[in-house]
């Protein structure tokens, strides 16, 4: 990843690892996350996925200093995370998010508005602005307790958005709302990066960081398994979609034999898959055999394809090391 | 400069900030119903002091200043307890501390207006006590005769009584520091079972004196004689019988066991700052 020396990562990690230790009488180090390093560039959505326990939240945590790095290291905005300086210019949405049972969202916000330190004009400004994006009504002043948790998630986006922050760190965001919820969140989100705003989306649904992020990291078994823009990191040689309009019955028992698979989707209309091979000897078969080319698209492996392809390996790699570990360990004991 | 997780540079904006998040606390404990309901019993109880004193022959002036002052000590031990122990878990086990420490704001600062609010909380508790306490003693002095009233040590509403409810909030004060401090690294039940441990051996500190005369282990008795320096007495907080009995509690007494006191209460909280400032909240 190249940039221009002057400018500063909105992120960066280097070879940021945590162990948490396991084990009631005899502690022992469990390691969540190996070597991460990370640069996310500013003003982009950056979209880290990965299956649940791959290490998301305890890096976005690590970024939040909510806990400590076993090594490696971590900025934000050019500065060291947990400084008072960087959490101004930040905002963060946790996992699903619990606040005061006792407080209305708008004393909770007008508190954390306080804690940034802005006058009274300001913070009435700003507390009524954010709710209104996040669509909360006359329930802003009713007790948090009473909040459903689609309602709660929105308060938490909120708050995550109170003092405009250059960088949000959003850790499933769309947990707990419904459909219309999420598209409003999801414009919102979007809203967030034509600002200029950097944005973490850490996430499990992949058709969100696909139709949000421009790039994206997947963490599986704590270690980075892929990072960059998606058009990149998905694969395009999986072969090609061909769809044919009028054609004759016989021509198209001929070509059935040369694609890979044929579906009819309709009267002398077909889908035809072909490898990844070039495709022009196959179209001008159609089209010499009376059918009409209606398209034809290159076949891409979907985020999902690559995300359980990636998991798979790790799942591998994990059964050889326990393989080899259990293997080591019987030679130990016969010899 | 960082002193176990406080910055001190920040100075006014630190003041501000802990202010903050002290008021916060103060409003989260005064809408939480099982507070409500505590100061409500201890106010009954106070009230239901002055039937007690009915019953005895010359004595009833006394039994409600003891009863009161016991009550009022009793009920915010309670509260102490009750609300130091929840202070730092609760927001732990619901999260809320996550969306909290990415606000600008050190853990220091945290911990000190935690510490600041529940205080808050706690001298609003008790002054709600003594003017119920007042309240019967102004009655019961009104429904009295002047001839009666004479035969008393003290009078009813003897400002004498302030003393003792001071020092009873200093005492508790250093409580709710101990529990904030055993909140930081342990579960409420277990904070509750230690905090309320050490305000018993807080009482019988001055046994653990003269234990090594009643043992035969010299590292039993060693052992017992550092724990009475180590740990707080809080015997000299206990001016109840004096007060009650209309015996003098000079200001230079009340000065010297404030400073005790106040001595303890930055001790746990300073523990608390370095333990919490380094507690990775998984």
């Amino acid at each position: 990843m190249t940039r221009p020396s002057e400018s500063v990562f909105a992120i960066r990690t280097e070879g940021l690892t945590k162990d948490f230790s396991i084990g009631f009488w005899r502690r022992r180090p469990h390691r969540v996350l190996d070597q991460l390093t990370l640069a996310v560039e500013p003003g982009e959505i950056f979209g880290f996925l990965g299956p649940n326990g791959a290490g998301k939240t305890t890096t976005i945590k690590l970024l939040m200093q909510l806990i400590f790095p076993t090594s490696g290291r971590a900025e934000i905005l050019g500065q060291p995370v947990g400084s008072v300086g960087v959490r101004r210019r930040v905002g963060y949405l946790p996992e699903t998010p619990y606040f005061y049972d006792n407080l209305t969202a708008e004393e909770l916000l007008t508190y954390f508005a306080k804690l940034f330190g802005y006058d009274s004009t300001d913070r009435r400004r700003r507390v009524e602005r954010i709710l209104d994006a996040v669509g909360i009504g006359v329930e802003r002043r009713h007790l948090l307790r009473r909040f459903s948790k689609g309602m709660l998630q929105r308060v938490g986006i909120a708050q995550a958005l109170l003092n405009d922050p250059e960088v949000v760190f959003l850790d499933e965001p769309m947990s707990g709302l419904d459909p219309i919820g999420r598209r409003e969140i999801r414009e919102l989100i979007l809203g967030l990066r034509q600002q200029g705003r950097t944005v973490f989306l850490s996430s499990h649904i992949l058709a969100d960081a696909e139709s949000m992020c421009s790039q994206v990291a997947i963490l599986v078994g704590g270690r980075l398994a892929k990072v960059g823009p998606l058009g990149d990191i998905l694969s395009f040689d999986r072969g090609w979609e061909l769809v044919v309009a009028d054609l004759p019955a016989a021509a198209r028992s001929a070509l059935g034999a040369r694609a890979q698979q044929v579906t009819e989707i309709g009267p002398g209309r077909y889908v035809f898959e072909l490898g990844a091979s070039d495709p022009d000897p196959f179209v001008r078969a159609c089209v010499s055999g009376g059918g009409r080319v209606v398209s034809l698209n290159p076949l891409h492996e979907s985020l999902e394809d690559l995300f359980v392809r990636l998991v798979e390996v790790e799942v591998e790699r994990e059964r050889a090391q326990a393989d080899g570990d259990a293997g080591r360990a019987a030679e130990a004991s016969e010899s | 400069m960082s002193l176990a997780g406080l910055t001190i540079g920040r100075g006014r904006e630190s003041l501000r900030v802990i202010g903050h998040v002290a008021v916060h606390v103060f409003k989260e404990s005064v809408r939480d119903r099982v507070l409500y309901n505590l100061v409500v019993f201890a106010v009954l109880l106070i009230g239901a002091s002055y039937v007690i004193g009915q019953l005895t022959a010359g004595q009833d002036v006394k039994i409600i200043k003891d009863l009161g002052l016991a009550a009022t000590s009793a009920f915010g031990l309670f509260i102490a307890v009750f609300l130091g122990i929840g202070l730092v878990s609760k927001e732990v086990d619901r999260r809320s501390i996550y969306s909290l420490l990415a606000k600008p704001l050190t853990r220091g600062e945290f911990i000190l207006g935690k510490y600041a609010g529940l205080v808050l909380t706690l001298a609003v508790n008790l002054a709600v006590m003594a003017v119920a306490q007042y309240a019967v003693l102004g009655y019961m002095a009104w429904t009295e005769s002047p001839e009666f009233r004479a035969s008393w040590e003290a009078p009813a509403t003897d400002p004498a009584l302030l003393k003792a409810l001071f020092l009873i909030f200093v005492q508790l004060s250093l409580i709710t520091a101990v529990a904030l401090f055993f909140s930081t690294f342990s579960s409420p039940l277990l904070s509750a079972a230690l905090t309320v441990g050490l305000y018993v051996v807080g009482h019988f500190n001055a046994d653990l004196r003269n234990f090594e005369a009643v043992v035969d282990s010299p590292i039993v008795g060693g052992l017992a004689r550092s724990l009475y320096y180590v740990l707080p007495n809080l015997a000299p907080f206990d001016v109840k019988n004096a007060v009650v009995h209309a015996q003098p509690v000079p200001l230079g007494y009340l000065g010297l066991t404030t400073l005790y006191g106040a001595t303890y209460v930055a001790v746990f909280v300073l523990a608390s700052i370095f333990v919490f400032s380094r507690r990775d909240f998984k």
